[in-house]
């Protein structure tokens, strides 16, 4: 740690920003392959930050192991000031880390409505009594949760498949119920996997219409990989860039885009 | 204090002291349970051959076996001789895995795995009641000395007492290596055995090399119809051709447990396991509980198994993605 | 035409999210229990109530059970039977060493037992997933039916080695025992069963019930939104172990009147599996269908050949109706997975747009 953290420190201190998440010398290993090797960046409070490179990189490891799906053998995390080796993926949930996946991992026999509802989750509390009988405080707090989820619903603009089971949707809604599902959860971190992947310009630019208002009306600070260069130039306000499990760039995009490295990352190396 | 210390003595030591003092008992015993090892091996086998090929869990692998037996007892007893009924039956198990084939997996494909279960489990009703229509429901005997295994026994004087063994179970033993060696070699060196395997890993993607799932799925269905023959005979010769035995074969399950849904060697190692622990913790720890444990063990056993090693024997860890 | 909604705007949220949010199935409902409570009792003959509709609504209650752990939570089971019978073994001990305690309180209490034993063997969920969890279920079912049999404690030592269900009243009226007429055995398990059925539907459709399907559909995304995989998983366990015991404490209690280990073997398992499947899973109102077709069924086909003065065996009878039912489950898994509550549904939406089958 020591060298990069304290850059990290007093980097963010001279930009007036705080860091909301920083990852010191993270190593992953599955057996002898090392999918992330002594990786450190961080993540500002309030800004969108774009994780990209080639497949196979390490990215959706990266985002596994800040939501602590997975563990990583070396190295530590540390979110809003505090630091941890190990964390249950259900901890990061309850300390607002929310996330969406590559390949959509909606709750598929359950309509929108409950997808979205299912974030909620955390914030309800009500026990098995109450819930029984659903009258009075669970009723309540049920009725208070859909108000939540209903501006959620206006906010993405699926209204009209608010009950419609989520199997049979088309993707481009698939992926939007999805962001919807991991706002209900109020985060303070939102971690987008690829939210983009496989949709064509007119969804694509939805999809970027939101995350922008979502940073900037909810405050809600992100963190995305994506594949579109093109999206992350104009979403990103920095970029971290990791090839075969290590970092090789780190800035705002314009410095990105001119770093040789990354070039040769994506281009491969003239030889 | 002292009756816990007498507790902990006829759990964990008393039960060895009574092994070592009469070793002809142990070895008797020993080979019991190797038998009926040998035979939940089997029935295991045949829920592995299907498994590898179709992912379907066959439910209906210990009604096959009953089923086999059935036939194959009740065409003597109509007076059809010996070996004839052994093809028919054969015939009417090959028939049996076209049908399967035709009517149920060919409108099943692509399904979810619990769909298939349950369909198997549809099936296992359908060949029970079917059997229970033609053939009665009522314990047969194994036409065992007609088909030409011996029921004769010998006796083996060793420490001082007599450990005897069952010609037919000799001939169980032997039958099913045998048997397995030939499935091995089946598998792993004909084009239909690497279509299978192809067929195990991906539905679709065999079908876009050219593999034909329909004949797979009826090849792998009549070979377990085949195995579940041999169980049946073999069975049927120790015990009656009853339909008790659709109980028993639910041990198969601990059996593919210990030894992973898809290994050939692992169903054979675990069939053992449980053939033997089970026979062993009846004779010595069974009269601490009060007799009758058999019937729980194989379960008891995967289960505290299952908590350590959650992939089975010799099945991989596999890594999980989001 | 009848049957739509049009014109039954909703204003708040609680009314769109009541649980009949159509008028004609609230309708439809009210017609149902009117019948159950009402017409039933005043018509029906006691051989309907006691070998019909009590064994029903039995049934529907464990299938309830066994719906909320595999339909609703996705895990495994085939070890109803046995959990039916922690519940009935309960029910009886409760019952003999405190002859003074109210009958309901006892049948109450009995479902908590079962619902601890339910956890006991819920928690290798944790670690092991889908067909290898029938293993642990299978152990449970073998495991209990051998307690049942060796523990004599358990049935008070007779010597017939089954309970015998002692008489007890409610308000001077006798509901369990030989006095017990059919008719008020049939009310109680009424009123036990609607509002069991109530609690569940109110449970699956709140934060609990949500929290079960998350990880039935999905358990990694359901981790990492904040549902811990043991409360879910032992609560569903749990939950239904606790219908079961109950059902199983009804079975004996109000239908059987006695029962010996046979009643919760393994085949139990399979009857109230079948129930499930062919109902629908994750499906209350399949409960209830998959139970009636189970039951009700052999019933009929029982009484075909008597109409066609045929002189069938009973056991040819009942060969029969095992491949009927056989059949029937292949069917249903080919034609239509999701069972017949899925069908009613279907049959619902096509009523709905009925006569334009292309509007929607």
């Amino acid at each position: 740690m020591s060298a990069t953290s304290e850059t990290v420190a007093t980097q963010a201190s001279t930009n007036g920003t705080s860091v909301l998440l920083s990852v010191d010398n993270v190593t992953l290993t599955f057996g002898g392959v090392k999918a992330i090797s002594d990786i450190s960046f961080n993540i500002n409070k309030g800004e969108i930050r774009a994780i990209i490179g080639p497949n196979g990189a390490g990215k959706t490891s990266m985002l596994n192991v800040i939501n602590g799906f997975y563990h990583p053998q070396k190295g530590q995390i540390s979110y809003k000031g505090k630091t941890r080796r190990r964390m249950k993926p259900y901890q990061a949930a309850s300390s607002g880390i929310a996330r969406t996946f590559q390949n959509v991992a909606l709750f598929s026999g359950m309509s929108t409505l409950d997808n979205i509802m299912s974030g909620r989750s955390l914030k309800m509390k009500r026990g098995l009594f109450w819930q029984a009988l659903h009258v009075g405080p669970a009723r309540q707090e049920e009725i208070e949760h859909r108000a939540y989820v209903e501006k959620i619903i206006d906010f993405l603009e699926i209204a009209h498949i608010r009950k419609q089971p989520v199997g049979k949707l088309p993707y481009g809604l698939q992926k939007r119920v999805e962001l919807g599902r991991a706002m209900a959860m109020e985060p303070e971190l939102l971690l987008l996997d690829e939210p983009m992947a496989g949709m064509n310009l007119e969804e694509k630019e939805d999809m970027s219409r939101f995350v922008l208002d979502l940073n900037s009306e909810f405050g809600t600070t992100i963190a995305l990989i994506e594949h579109d260069m093109g999206v992350v130039m104009d979403l990103a306000d920095r970029v971290v860039v990791l090839d075969y499990g290590q970092k090789i760039a780190d800035g705002t995009p314009a410095e990105v885009q001119s770093n040789q490295n990354v070039i040769d990352a994506y281009l491969g190396v003239a030889s | 204090m002292e009756a816990l210390s007498i507790g902990l003595d006829a759990f964990f030591l008393a039960p060895f002291r009574d092994m070592f003092s009469l070793p002809d008992l142990l070895i008797q015993v020993i080979w019991e349970g190797f038998v009926s090892g040998v035979l939940y091996a089997l029935i295991a086998l045949g829920f592995v051959l299907i498994y590898k090929a179709s992912s379907v869990f066959n439910f209906a692998q210990g009604i096959m076996v009953v089923f086999a037996a059935l036939v194959l007892v009740s065409l003597y007893n109509y007076g059809v001789p010996a070996w004839l009924a052994l093809i028919l039956t054969i015939g009417v198990m090959g028939l049996l895995a076209l049908s399967i084939e035709r009517v149920i997996l060919r409108k099943l494909v692509n399904q979810h795995e619990a769909i298939l279960l349950m369909a198997t489990i549809g099936l296992t009703l359908i060949i029970k009641g079917a059997g229970q229509l033609f053939f009665g429901g009522e314990p047969k005997s194994m036409i065992t000395e007609e088909l030409g295994l011996s029921t004769g026994s010998s006796d083996w004087e060793v420490f001082d007492g007599i450990v005897i063994f069952q010609h037919i179970d000799i001939a169980a033993a032997v039958i099913a290596i045998i048997m397995v060696a030939a499935l091995a070699l089946f598998f792993s060196k004909t084009r239909i055995g690497r279509a299978l395997r192809a067929v195990a890993d991906d539905h679709q993607a065999a079908l876009s090399v050219g593999i034909s799932l329909n004949q797979i799925w009826a090849i792998v269905w009549f070979a377990s119809g085949i195995v579940a023959l041999v169980t049946g005979i073999m069975w049927g010769a120790r015990s009656d051709v009853s339909f008790a035995l659709e109980i028993i074969a639910l041990k198969a399950l601990a059996v593919l447990i210990l030894g992973g849904f898809t290994s050939v060697p692992g169903a054979i190692v675990g069939g053992l396991i449980v053939g033997i622990g089970e026979k062993l913790f009846e004779v010595y720890w069974g009269p601490i509980f009060g007799g009758g444990v058999e019937a729980w063990f194989a379960y008891v056993l995967a289960l505290i198994f299952l908590l350590f090693r959650p992939q089975g024997m010799f099945g991989e860890r596999h890594i999980e993605r989001v | 035409m009848l049957y739509r909604e049009a014109g039954q705007f909703k204003t708040t949220y609680a009314d769109d999210q009541a649980l009949l949010p159509i008028a004609q199935d609230r309708i439809g409902l009210f017609i149902i229990l009117a019948i159950a409570f009402v017409a039933l009792p005043l018509f029906a003959s006691e051989f309907f109530l006691s070998s019909i509709m009590i064994p029903f609504l039995v049934f529907s209650l464990a299938a309830i059970g066994l719906n909320i752990l595999m339909g609703y939570a996705g895990q495994l089971s085939l070890g109803t039977g046995a959990f039916m019978g922690v519940g009935a073994y309960a029910c009886y001990k409760l019952t003999t060493l405190y002859p003074d305690m109210s009958i309901i309180v006892v049948l109450l209490l009995s479902g908590v037992f079962s619902a601890a034993i339910g956890v006991v063997f819920g928690l290798p969920s944790l670690r092991i997933k889908g067909l290898y969890l029938a293993i642990t279920t299978l152990a449970a079912q073998f495991f209990l039916e051998w307690c049942f049999i060796r523990i004599g404690w358990l049935y008070n030592y007779n010597d017939s080695g089954a309970i015998e269900v002692p008489t007890r009243t409610i308000l001077g009226l006798a509901v369990t025992g030989p006095q017990a007429t059919p008719l008020t055995r049939y009310m109680f398990i009424l009123c036990v069963v609607t509002i069991m059925t109530l609690i569940a539907a109110n449970v699956l459709r709140g934060r609990i019930g949500r929290s079960w399907m998350m990880i039935r559909d999905m358990d990694i995304a359901a981790e990492l939104m904040g549902i811990k995989p043991l409360n879910a998983k032992l609560s569903a366990f749990a939950f239904s172990s606790y219908y079961c015991g109950v059902a199983g404490a009804l079975m004996v209690f109000f239908w059987l009147g006695s029962a010996e280990v046979e009643a919760f073997d393994i085949n139990h398992s399979f009857l109230i599996l079948f129930m499930v499947i062919i109902g629908g899973m994750g499906s209350l109102t399949g409960c209830f269908m998959g139970a009636a077709f189970i039951w009700v069924l052999p019933v009929i086909l029982r009484a075909i050949p008597s109409a066609f003065d045929l002189n069938l065996l009973a056991a040819t009878m009942e060969h029969i109706s095992s491949i009927v039912i056989g059949v029937l489950i292949i069917f249903f898994l080919i034609v239509e997975p999701h069972g017949l509550a899925r069908l009613w549904q279907i049959g619902k939406e096509k009523l709905r747009t009925w006569p334009f089958p292309y509007a929607t």
